[in-house]
């Protein structure tokens, strides 16, 4: 007969892998994320309590959760899903790019950061602005580079659609999740022409008016879209617009009112 | 942020007097293997020990919000949670008794992963054999057999986990092993 001792120091075994996950979660020193599919393929969505903290393109998990920790100083454990409360709101940024409103956690961001992520959130599925638009609309006209900074380093992409802010030369600009060409798709996924909307851009075009009501907006701006060939007048800029006697569309807000 | 960075269960009470939050899934991650398989080995049953080890941590986080840094950097942190651990292990046990039918036999686990089936199926058997006996044992032979030798805490940490004398403890450990050799010599 075998030695006693051994044979119960052989009773030992790893805890179940879930098990270390659950006390972090139970503890409130974890936070948890779940796997969605995006238009750029499945993504992880980080959450807390108070809203998503971090969308990343899905790979490799212990990846994710060292970037999390790095960025957070917390851990991060899968879910099966998102809650409820978050579930519905994420789930129609993913898939439809209704992105105003979702609840997101950006407590680690400045005020400044803040307010630029929560001004694109607004920004309409298909529709683009240019930087400087978002400096002047969270009131720091001329701050387009730290704009552009804070863009660069959203958190949560998609979910805030950084993707929708773009170089006011018409060109689309840097693009943080995955290729600087992911900024294109998305925005054709939403329905953006972008060959239209590049060669307007091309040829100096910033606004769009319409003659028939004498207002003008950005190229995108849903307003403009539905302007009609013959009715649609073309300018560089607000003061070529103004001079026209064109006034600013109050849901696109091409200059500050 | 330190959280990337390894701490030593050596430094563990200081870097948890320092920052809780931050040091404490070190903690988990350190004693977690021991306390799951103590508690599967005390309880019997591996429902039974995942709740207790996360009881354990939870009441262990909890404890440390309270107490000043002083004292968690005093704080011989694996008997520490292994009294806590211990305690609710003691508490299902005596339930258990209360309500013999909800005790299930611990699950044999393979522990060897190198030998051909029929290998293993023995292993298996005699690991499950002696679990079965492991559970027969009273709670004080019990406990410190288990603390002992399939956690393998020294035994100055089983007696401050268990709240008896070392020397109490070492007579257990010794009766329960006896106990042991006498019931596996009867089953052949």
């Amino acid at each position: 007969m075998s030695d006693i001792p051994a044979r119960l120091a052989a009773l030992r075994e790893a805890a179940p892998a879930h098990l270390v996950p659950e006390v972090l979660v139970r503890t409130g020193l974890a936070d948890r994320y779940a796997l969605l599919p995006s238009p750029l393929g499945p993504v992880f969505v980080a959450f807390t309590g108070r809203g998503v903290s971090l969308v990343d393109l899905a790979g490799g998990h212990s990846r994710f959760a060292a970037a999390y920790r790095a960025r957070f100083g917390r851990e991060v454990v899968p879910a099966e899903k998102l809650p409820a409360r978050l579930a519905a709101a994420v789930g129609r940024a993913l898939a439809e790019g209704r992105t105003r409103g979702v609840p997101v956690d950006l407590s680690d961001l400045s005020e400044f950061q803040a307010a630029v992520l929560h001004l694109a959130a607004e920004i309409p599925p298909g529709e683009v602005r240019p930087y400087g638009w978002v400096a002047r609309e969270i009131g720091r006209p001329g701050s387009d580079r730290a704009v552009g900074n804070a863009l660069a380093a959203n958190p949560v992409p998609l979910v805030v659609p950084c993707h929708r802010v773009v170089r006011a030369d018409g060109r689309f600009g840097r693009y943080s999740l995955g290729a600087d060409e992911n900024k294109r798709l998305l925005l054709e996924a939403e329905g953006l022409e972008v060959e239209a909307y590049e060669s307007l851009a091309a040829r100096g075009v910033r606004y769009l008016g319409s003659d028939s009501t004498g207002v003008y907006c950005h190229p995108t701006c849903r307003h403009a879209r539905r302007i009609t060939a013959a009715h649609r007048v073309e300018f560089r800029d607000d003061r070529g617009a103004a001079r026209a006697g064109y006034r600013p569309c109050r849901d696109c807000r091409p200059v500050a009112a | 942020m330190a959280a990337t960075r390894r701490i030593s269960m050596a430094g563990l009470p200081a870097a948890l007097a320092a920052d809780r939050d931050t040091a404490f899934p070190h903690l988990v991650r350190a004693l977690i293997d021991g306390v799951y398989s103590g508690a599967l080995r005390l309880t019997g049953s591996r429902a039974d020990a995942e709740d207790v080890a996360q009881e354990a941590f939870l009441r262990a986080y909890q404890a440390l919000g309270t107490y000043p840094p002083d004292r968690i950097r005093e704080l011989r942190l694996r008997e520490w949670v292994w009294a806590i651990a211990a305690n609710l292990c003691r508490n299902r046990a005596r339930s258990a008794r209360r309500h013999p039918d909800r005790a299930l036999p611990a699950e044999a686990p393979v522990t060897d992963p190198g030998p051909g089936p029929e290998a293993l199926a023995v292993a298996a058997a005699q690991s499950e054999i002696l679990a079965a006996h492991l559970a027969r044992l009273p709670w004080a032979q019990r406990s410190a057999v288990v603390l002992r030798h399939v956690t393998g805490l020294p035994y100055s940490e089983v007696a401050a986990a268990l709240g008896r004398p070392v020397g109490t403890v070492k007579a257990d450990v010794h009766r329960g092993l006896q106990q042991l050799r006498t019931l596996l010599e009867e089953a052949r």
